[in-house]
């Protein structure tokens, strides 16, 4: 049994799981070899904010197909993890292809963080804390995260210190945050 | 004695072996039709006359039921079995067009074309594609088509050896190649390699199939349902001439594909016992150099001081009857040739024995 709560991406999960089974395929039969991965190809699309519309029943096809077709039960049960979060978060799917949204927040291409101008009392823990340096700021400056540069890990959300909670993780809406570094004192 | 009671028993059994082959009675689409226990539903529907589009199927090869496209509905019978790896049961019925069959297929065949180098107009096998035949009858959604995810994945093509040519960007995994190197060649020199997606037909350490066990008999290259693996030359026979492969004492049944008058290709005689469409290196790829080649022998030499010169039958045929005569007996030995016909050889080691009085008669094909 796997539990699993609001943080949890249901369409990075069933791109997960299909990861695994299109590996596990032993690619004799073409339901298999081929369905999978081209379901796993449209799931990753879906993830990575190049979902177009149509792929949910394109998957539901593709799947029932696989499911239909394939010689073993690998392929028999292989598509269920995506047919069965279609079914019942299909309202999460949708946000990925129509607003490119992951709900979640854990499809890295569809999230951006952002440090709130009101908040960052300018400490340096995420600066000094980023693995690709793309903070910039100093002592007593709003902090700003370089978006070219972000690589979207989220440490600078976990070592915000809890007094702050300056780093926010935005998907699919715009976030205002200033582009340069600005005093502290100068936050309206 | 004995051996002849023996054949009693073995005749007696074979005829009460053939007594005990049940058939089965079955229903197809509405044609009903009677095949021997033990076929399969797909032979069934061949025999009445029902058409199963099929890629992996050969009916001189196990059943290997890879492609999926020979699906079919059996009353009864859960799923949508494939029908080249059922057996026929008394009283099924199976329908072969059903909106769920048609689906399935369909996808199928989108799966395969979206894999598949589409590269038709200009490929050695067009307009002789299994492939194209197959994707024509089963059909595909455009719109459908469209929305799929297309294969980026390509992979080197192996120019390794002198008699085809391997590119398995066209390949669609049917075996059919692999599955003829194992059970009609034997030679076991190329078979799947890796899994998933990665899936390949590959020589041992995927390595070029000249470094294989290949013997180039050429029966991958007859099977093979796309222009995945292709003879050199791939030019188009415009006619078939029917003989028999002049190059050893098998006398397998041969077709020459030509062009004008020059041979481009060499297949097979399915329905020859001798070679039941089966051929070698030699006949496969070797006769079109052998027939035009300008070494080749076609009248008689005769040595004049010490130079051979071309003569008539007329006059070897008179030379050989005047020196032959000169001998006795184990004075001479007669050797013959393997590309000579049966017929032929027993004149000869008939001639040797009869007429001139000696056992001391050889033949090429015994090496």
């Amino acid at each position: 049994m796997v539990v699993m709560d609001e943080d949890n991406c249901m369409v990075d999960v069933a791109r997960y799981f299909l990861t695994f089974t299109q590996l596990e395929s032993c690619g004799k039969c073409i339901q298999c070899r081929w369905g999978t991965r081209q379901m796993l190809d449209i799931l990753e699309d879906i993830t990575a904010g190049r979902g177009r519309p149509g792929d949910i029943e394109l998957l539901q096809e593709v799947g029932q197909a696989v499911k239909d077709g394939s010689l073993c039960a690998l392929g028999g049960t292989a598509p269920n993890p995506v047919l069965t979060t279609i079914r019942y978060f299909r309202d999460e799917y949708e946000a990925h292809i129509n607003e490119k949204r992951c709900p979640a927040g854990t499809c890295k291409a569809l999230v951006s963080y952002y440090i709130d101008a009101a908040k960052c009392q300018g400490c340096g823990i995420c600066l000094r804390a980023c693995p690709s340096e793309a903070i910039r700021g100093g002592k007593r400056l709003v902090h700003v995260i370089d978006q070219a540069k972000c690589i979207k890990c989220g440490t600078c959300l976990e070592v915000c210190p809890a007094k702050f909670q300056a780093v926010a993780r935005v998907s699919g809406e715009p976030f205002k945050a200033p582009a340069e570094p600005i005093p502290v004192a100068a936050k309206s | 004695m004995i051996l002849e009671a023996n054949r009693m028993t073995l005749t007696g059994a074979a005829a009460t072996e053939e007594k005990k082959i049940k058939t089965i009675n079955l229903t197809i689409d509405g044609v009903r039709v009677e095949v021997p226990e033990g076929s399969t539903v797909l032979e069934a529907a061949l025999k009445a006359g029902v058409y199963i589009p099929t890629l992996c199927y050969d009916p001189d090869l196990k059943p290997y039921g890879a492609c999926r496209l020979c699906i079919v509905e059996i009353e009864k019978m859960r799923g949508l079995p494939t029908s080249c790896t059922t057996p026929v049961t008394e009283g099924m019925v199976v329908h072969t067009e059903t909106p769920a069959v048609a689906r399935s297929r369909r996808i199928t065949m989108e799966l395969i074309m979206a894999n598949h180098l589409a590269d038709c107009l200009t490929c050695a096998k067009n307009q002789n594609c299994e492939l194209q035949e197959v994707a024509r009858y089963v059909g595909v959604d455009q719109a459908h088509f469209d929305r799929l995810r297309k294969s980026t994945r390509t992979v080197a093509i192996d120019d390794s050896h002198p008699a085809y040519i391997r590119d398995m960007n066209k390949c669609i995994l049917c075996a059919r190649c692999s599955r003829a190197c194992h059970e009609i060649a034997g030679a076991e020199a190329i078979d799947m390699a890796f899994r998933g997606n990665a899936a390949t037909i590959s020589p041992f350490g995927n390595r070029g199939v000249i470094d294989s066990n290949c013997e180039a008999c050429g029966e991958c290259i007859a099977r093979c349902p796309t222009g995945a693996l292709l003879p050199r030359d791939t030019r188009q026979p415009t006619r078939e001439v029917k003989t028999v492969c002049p190059y050893c004492g098998v006398g397998c049944s041969i077709f020459l594909g030509l062009r004008g008058d020059e041979i481009v290709g060499v297949r097979g005689d399915t329905d020859s016992p001798v070679n039941r469409g089966g051929l070698c290196v030699k006949g496969r790829f070797g006769i079109a150099e052998f027939v035009t080649h300008p070494d080749r022998l076609k009248k008689p030499l005769i040595r004049k001081s010490g130079k051979l010169e071309e003569a008539t039958w007329e006059e070897a045929l008179d030379l050989v009857a005047r020196e032959l005569g000169k001998y006795r007996g184990d004075e001479v030995a007669v050797i013959s040739s393997a590309k000579a016909t049966n017929e032929d050889n027993y004149v000869i080691q008939k001639f040797a024995r009869a007429v001139l009085g000696t056992n001391n008669v050889d033949h090429c094909a015994r090496l």
